[in-house]
């Protein structure tokens, strides 16, 4: 979509010439294109004409950079709109009360109130060291209790013990009781899947929330939701007054407008977002990343981050040391191999990278995945100690037993092979040529720089992401040495783990 | 007319939008470009998204209009446009009997709501006079077979689970064989939800497929995606990836009682020929009706259904 906005961008500016700044004619026609990617990601249409309007106000008159071309400055203004409406800052959660501070969850059935509960729990126990309490008020969807324990269980959070026969609301009263006198930090609510016109059940919720007086309420939306993101959460905001936003899936490849349309109709920031089915893949809200994704720029941030979480400081120290001393064996092959698989495997990584889409085609259609790096370890790990250090060793009978002990064939262990010495090729070309001091500014600046760059919309160009797509799409096996030299990666794998140290929040 | 009326009142609001944008049109001597403007907002709020609305715009713009443009004449142009192209869809879930079990696969995202409308869908072919069998494949998400055993005694179905945690493959094949031994007429399996873009997710549905083919070769029978009925424009991408990894035969839309529109069902009908078999009204075990393309547009676009009399 970023393509493709991007390219329409540029056929409405290719008239533009020289003028020295944007008319009402080139804004609105740049607009028109706006809107459309806009409602492409399912942003609501009031939600869209409130911010076209914005945007539009910003955009005439303004000055035609000369560094900058005009698509480029009109992607960038809807980038920044975007990110300002998305809430600035995340806020944090208002836990920071006479205890028990109460949050309830709210939302529509399947939207993963449930599993945020459970995965809010975790967080707010490990990172704020809180001591907390769950308790299912919903009575109505059969096991959501068993659920919330099983989510409590493994956790290891206080966990409202159950009885038959109470109400919603003596449940309510029953677990902030029980969470006050087992002098519990936090109390997390959780409740049934409702819907925002049954008035039975939002009567109910209003009626928890009076009795419960919640510090937080939090809209638990799936970033999936089409249009109706804006009716819900008009609804659920009306009847308890939502004081924040969960936005769940986002590990989807959905663009996500239901994001906008929620923080715009709601006045509330996104306080967390879910981003994956275990239970410490909840994250803080980035606004700028969000608007990233809805205008497809992909989330670059992101890759920085995972790569940063994954890479540990002191594994990319010893890989910095080894590749100036233009050492670079099996061993450490296969270390990466790992990081890149912590990282969210190739799936993951490529999700987060703009133009995406076409590439992903290609990418399935090459039987790229995951499975084959699993493969790849296998094969490296049916090598002795000795081979992985000492490669040159593998003749054929060695080969042959590798391909046995890993399953796989010959073939495919000389394909290893030879990404290994590609790899260890541009390894030794690196630490030769760099010394210390190249290599420092490629491990530390090279790819916060490139990120940055990229952010600002200076993105790789499509002719670069063509060819990183060839590269990926027309060998079989992914080349590492291939992804690395290619913008966005900057520096190479290794290059990421600088990183680690310097931008870790 | 049960069905109509609680589908009516879950689409009211977009049957509200639709109508109001529509309403403004009403007495214009000829259709001018705000008037398709509204239209168009109108159907983008539905979900339909913008190949689906440009589409039925132009349709609009070319038809002959004899004499001025009134309300009803505006929308029952609107209504055939929709009618046209949701009715091809329309397809019932049919049992074959003589497939002993005929197993039904339910798949689709996490939360689109394939563990309620399971347990709807024992409650429905046992209404029909077929005996019927649940399995619990989804082994990941935590109390997902007890809420599948939950539905199991709410409809007097037995059901096959096995720990949590264990091989989905596994245990749909054990229940295949349990169905096959009991002479079991359905057997429905319920699967975890998994987002389309996690490969390895949807390669292990490839391969439950697979191992259910082991034990018995034409099943599964039907391989049906839940959608959620709030879901916006990535329902594309959902069905397309469901469709390449596990060979879709159909689709039951869910949660159409509450503010949703549904309406990306007109964009899925434009781009994949299957069958609409039901859609989800409500949580109790009753909620799931038949899927009626005539029906589903009016409530759409407002006006009267020609078979509410």
């Amino acid at each position: 979509m970023f393509d493709s906005l991007k390219d329409r961008l540029q056929s409405v500016f290719s008239g533009l010439g020289k003028r020295g700044a944007l008319s009402e004619g080139d804004v609105d026609a740049a607009l028109r294109e706006v809107r459309l990617a806009l409602l492409e990601a399912d942003v609501a249409l009031p939600v869209v004409r409130q911010f076209m309007e914005r945007i539009r106000e910003k955009a005439v008159g303004a000055a035609v950079l000369k560094a900058v071309r005009p698509d480029q400055q009109v992607i960038k203004l809807v980038h920044d709109g975007l990110t300002e409406v998305l809430g600035g800052d995340a806020e944090p959660l208002r836990i920071d009360v006479t205890p028990p501070a109460v949050i309830l969850m709210a939302g529509l059935q399947g939207s993963g109130k449930t599993t945020t509960a459970g995965k809010l729990a975790l967080r707010l126990q490990t990172r704020q060291k809180k001591k907390v309490m769950l308790a299912s008020l919903d009575l109505v969807r059969p096991a959501a209790r068993e659920q919330l324990r099983a989510l409590g269980e493994q956790v290891d959070a206080g966990i409202l013990p159950e009885s038959d026969n109470e109400t919603v609301v003596q449940l309510a009263k029953r677990a902030l009781q029980a969470a006050s006198l087992q002098a519990y930090d936090v109390l997390i609510l959780d409740t049934a899947g409702r819907l925002s016109i049954d008035d039975a059940l939002m009567g109910e919720l209003a009626e928890i929330k009076a009795l419960t007086n919640p510090d937080e309420v939090l809209l638990v939306a799936d970033s999936l939701t089409g249009q109706d993101a804006v009716t819900t959460a008009k609804a659920f905001h009306d009847a308890v007054g939502v004081t924040g936003i969960v936005l769940t899936r986002l590990d989807g490849d959905a663009r996500g407008g239901a994001a906008l349309s929620m923080s715009q109709v709601t006045g509330c920031s996104i306080k967390l977002v879910g981003t994956g089915e275990k239970l410490d893949a909840l994250e803080e809200f980035d606004p700028e990343r969000m608007a990233g994704r809805i205008l497809d720029m992909g989330d670059v941030v992101a890759l920085v981050e995972k790569a940063a979480e994954a890479i540990e400081e002191e594994e990319a120290m010893r890989m910095a040391q080894r590749m100036a001393a233009g050492k670079f064996d099996m061993n450490d092959f296969l270390s990466q191999l790992r990081q890149l698989q912590k990282m969210g495997g190739l799936g993951g990584l490529l999700g987060m990278l703009p133009g995406i889409g076409k590439m992903k085609k290609q990418i399935s259609a090459a039987g790229i995945d995951d499975s084959m790096m699993k493969r790849q370890e296998a094969i490296i790990l049916s090598m002795s100690k000795k081979e992985r250090v000492q490669v040159g060793l593998l003749n054929a009978s060695r080969r042959k037993r590798i391909a046995a002990g890993s399953g796989t064939t010959v073939q495919d262990v000389n394909r290893v092979v030879k990404q290994y010495q590609d790899m260890a090729k541009m390894m030794k070309k690196m630490g030769s040529k760099a010394g210390s001091a190249g290599l420092k500014a490629l491990m530390g600046g090279g790819m916060p720089g490139n990120m940055g760059g990229m952010m600002s919309g200076n993105a790789p160009s499509a002719a670069d992401m063509a060819k990183l797509s060839q590269k990926m799409g027309g060998g079989s096996m992914p080349s590492l040495p291939g992804l690395g030299s290619k913008p966005p990666f900057g520096g190479g794998l290794p290059g990421l783990g600088g990183v680690g140290g310097k931008k870790k929040k | 007319m049960k069905w109509l009326s609680r589908l009516t009142a879950g689409l009211k609001s977009s049957s509200t939008k639709l109508t109001s944008g529509i309403s403004a049109l009403f007495g214009k001597e000829k259709i001018d470009a705000s008037s398709i403007e509204d239209i168009e907002d109108a159907l983008i709020s539905a979900d339909l998204g913008m190949p689906a609305t440009l589409a039925i715009i132009d349709a609009i713009k070319s038809h002959r209009w004899d004499g001025p443009v009134s309300e009803d004449g505006l929308r029952s142009v609107l209504a055939e446009q929709l009618t046209a192209i949701l009715t091809p869809v329309e397809g019932p879930l049919n049992v074959n009997r003589a497939h002993q079990p005929h197993v039904v696969l339910l798949v689709g995202v996490n939360g689109s709501g394939k563990t309620t409308t399971a347990g709807k869908l024992a409650a429905k072919f046992q209404r029909d006079g077929q005996s019927v069998m649940l399995a619990a494949a989804d082994t990941f998400r935590a109390a997902a077979i007890e809420q599948l055993a939950g539905w199991g005694v709410r409809t007097d179905t037995p059901v096959i689970s096995g720990a949590r945690g264990g091989d989905a493959a596994a245990l749909a094949f054990q229940a295949i064989e349990q169905a096959q031994r009991q002479k079991i007429d359905v057997l429905i399996i319920d699967t975890a939800g998994r987002l389309q873009n996690r490969l390895e997710l949807m390669d292990e549905l490839s391969k439950i497929i697979r191992v259910i083919k082991k034990q018995m070769p034409d099943a599964p029978h039907d391989t049906v995606i839940v959608l959620d009925g709030t879901v916006g424009q990535n329902a594309l991408a959902q069905v397309k990836a469901f469709e390449a990894h596990a060979g879709l035969t159909g689709m039951i839309i869910t949660k159409l009682d509450g503010t949703a529109k549904g309406g990306v069902l007109v964009a899925l009908a434009r781009e994949f020929s299957l069958p609409v078999h039901l859609i989800g009204v409500g949580e109790t075990a009753e909620d799931l009706d038949v899927f009626r393309a005539q029906e589903f547009v009016s409530a759409l676009v407002g006006g009267t259904p020609q078979d509410q009399a």
